[in-house]
């Protein structure tokens, strides 16, 4: 199966201070790959660099055998690769129904048009409440977000990425803030991401990270030091030193 | 987790849809009804100020349209008057110096005009963010009218531009002494771009504009491109300021370099604060009560006006920081909601 996503000796550095090291990583469709790593270990920048929001010293970004490293972050958008945030971006004032309907209409095209509310249209609708009835929120659509809880706004984010229908997904801690008793819906929306979507996750969670994940990235002082299965992670030298000390030390033999 | 079939959940679409558009035209009606029920009222109560029930459609006009930039999509402007400007002398010029003087067409050009000036400020202003682009804006309006005060061979400079002749409107109604045209030809105007922008305000464009007033990188992870569409609302909002300024120029049948002034920019901006922005009828509700309090205050006190005129900002910006429009939608939805009514 060919790459639906590849970064290629990815090399970011501020000055002499160098985050991103020769970072490469290959995913093919359906893979579930979570990414981890030490704070500080380059995991946000690792995000913005595949995003386009911070340009690369050296390195390639591909989507589907296209370099994308000198496109910006809306053409990958539309290129396939969405992200989800970390602290949930959403509008207070505007509801679920709309969020995701101007992903929709983001997506077709549409969303300069100067006519016709978008919340009148059928076939624009009827995906956006298909997509919220699988995420569980279709009796929120029409509410203000402001008013739903937190745990139902990282559900919205979600609907709002597949709105999009990424053939990548990068989930920058889909469950951060989330309380414990919400984590349960998170997680069965996470297992029923479409099966042919590539998604990249980063989390700390690691009891979700075993449960989602069917591969496993560590991240230490902006290298890659374990990829492979999720039961050899914790079994690794390399990867208990970063987590539990010296991992000071790993920039400087990297 | 609910188990709907796909027949009810494409049902239960089909009431919303309905439900939601009925809402729509709803308001729209009103929102007409409303400007003419105050446009006939203001024709009844002040038939000798008809100029002055003029001015305040132009410069409603001009509030409505910093409305859409700033508003709509969060761009923090104190030049918006050089579209209005714009518009004014562009209708004037083609009178006074090319003896076009067909007010359909006069306003025309003032709308091609003021759409021009909009897609020039649009793309200077959105070089910076925050501070820097409302001094940008203020440096714009003062190039604009320095410019205007300078070509004064088109413009007659600070004498202003006089010379504009008039047609009667559709060739039949002669624009009278007492503005009785030139008032009814606003009122259509007002209309018109009224009903055309709570078209565009609740597109799916007028949506993305809104989501990026509240957050950019939001809408750039949508894949779409916030500069792209701002510039976009900037031309449409230099359309309507234009629309306003050939209004101006044709009701007063002079230009002055005040259309283009920071003052005008400023007292804008004021009126779109008072009446509470993000909201058409806000800047339409600001507009009509600055300019009929800055009237009655004046002739009451012409000295201690602006005092007066302060004190009502001041009032409102503590007490009603949604602006006078905002807050009483605010209250009534309130009180509907403790009615048990819901919003749908």
């Amino acid at each position: 199966m060919s790459a639906v996503f590849e970064v290629i000796n990815l090399k970011k550095a501020f000055g002499g201070l160098v985050v991103t090291n020769d970072v490469s990583l290959s995913m093919v469709a359906g893979d579930r790959v979570a990414l981890i790593g030490p704070n500080g270990a380059g995991k946000t920048t690792f995000v913005n660099l595949v995003t386009g929001a911070l340009k690369p010293s050296s390195g390639e970004v591909r989507l589907r055998n296209e370099p994308v490293t000198r496109i910006g972050p809306t053409g990958r958008v539309q290129r396939g690769l969405v992200r989800s945030f970390q602290v949930t971006r959403l509008f207070q004032d505007m509801t679920p129904a709309e969020h995701v309907g101007l992903a929709v209409l983001q997506r077709t095209g549409k969303s300069a048009e100067l006519h016709g509310n978008f919340l009148t249209r059928p076939a624009v609708m009827e995906e956006v409440y298909d997509l919220l009835e699988r995420l569980g929120l279709y009796s929120l659509a029409h509410r203000k977000v402001r008013e739903i809880a937190y745990g139902q706004q990282r559900l919205l984010e979600l609907a709002i990425a597949l709105a999009l229908k990424p053939s990548v997904l990068l989930l920058d801690e889909p469950a951060a803030g989330v309380p414990q008793s919400d984590t349960g819906r998170i997680e069965e929306a996470l297992a029923n991401l479409p099966a042919d979507l590539a998604v990249v996750m980063i989390e700390h969670d690691m009891d979700l990270v075993f449960r989602f994940a069917k591969r496993v990235v560590v991240l230490a002082a902006g290298t890659i030091i374990f990829d492979g299965l999720p039961a050899d992670v914790t079994k690794d030298a390399r990867v208990r030193e970063a987590y539990l000390g010296s991992y000071a030390n790993a920039g400087l033999n990297a | 987790m609910t188990e709907k079939t796909n027949s009810t959940l494409a049902a239960g679409a089909a009431t919303t849809r309905s439900r939601l558009r009925a809402g729509f035209i709803k308001r729209d009606l009103y929102g007409f009804a409303a400007i003419v029920i105050v446009a006939a009222a203001g024709y009844v109560l002040f038939p000798d100020n008809l100029a002055l029930l003029t001015r305040i459609i132009a410069i409603a006009l001009l509030v409505l349209s910093l409305d859409l930039v700033t508003g709509y999509c969060g761009v923090a402007t104190l030049g918006q008057a050089a579209l209005f400007g714009s518009g004014a002398y562009a209708a004037g010029i083609l009178s006074a110096h090319y003896g076009i003087n067909d007010p359909l067409l006069m306003t025309l050009g003032g709308i091609f005009a003021g759409a021009v000036a909009g897609l020039i400020c649009g793309i200077v202003m959105l070089r910076a963010h925050g501070l820097p682009q409302l001094v940008l804006s203020i440096a714009l309006v003062y190039l604009f009218h320095e410019f205007a005060n300078k070509a004064s061979s088109w413009t007659g400079g600070s004498d202003g531009l006089s010379g504009i002749v008039l047609d009667p409107l559709f060739g039949l109604y002669e624009f009278d002494l007492f503005g009785h045209t030139a008032y009814f030809f606003g009122v259509v105007l007002l209309l018109i771009v009224f009903t055309l922008l709570r078209i565009v305000v609740r597109s799916p464009f007028g949506m993305l504009c809104r989501g990026i007033k509240e957050d950019p990188v939001r809408i750039r992870a949508l894949g779409a491109s916030p500069h792209k569409a701002v510039i976009k609302m900037y031309i449409i909002s230099g359309a309507v300021a234009g629309t306003g300024g050939a209004l101006s120029a044709i009701s007063t049948q002079v230009v002055a370099l005040d259309a283009l002034s920071f003052t005008q920019s400023a007292e804008a901006l004021v009126m779109l604060v008072l009446g509470g922005t993000g909201s058409l009828f806000g800047a339409l509700v600001g507009t009509v009560i600055f300019m009929l309090f800055e009237d009655f205050v004046s002739a009451a006190n012409p000295f201690h006006w602006l005092t007066m005129v302060g004190a009502l900002l001041i009032v409102v910006v503590l007490f009603a920081p949604k602006g006078i429009f905002g807050t009483v939608q605010d209250l009534l939805s309130v009180r509907k909601n403790t009615t048990g009514e819901t919003r749908p």
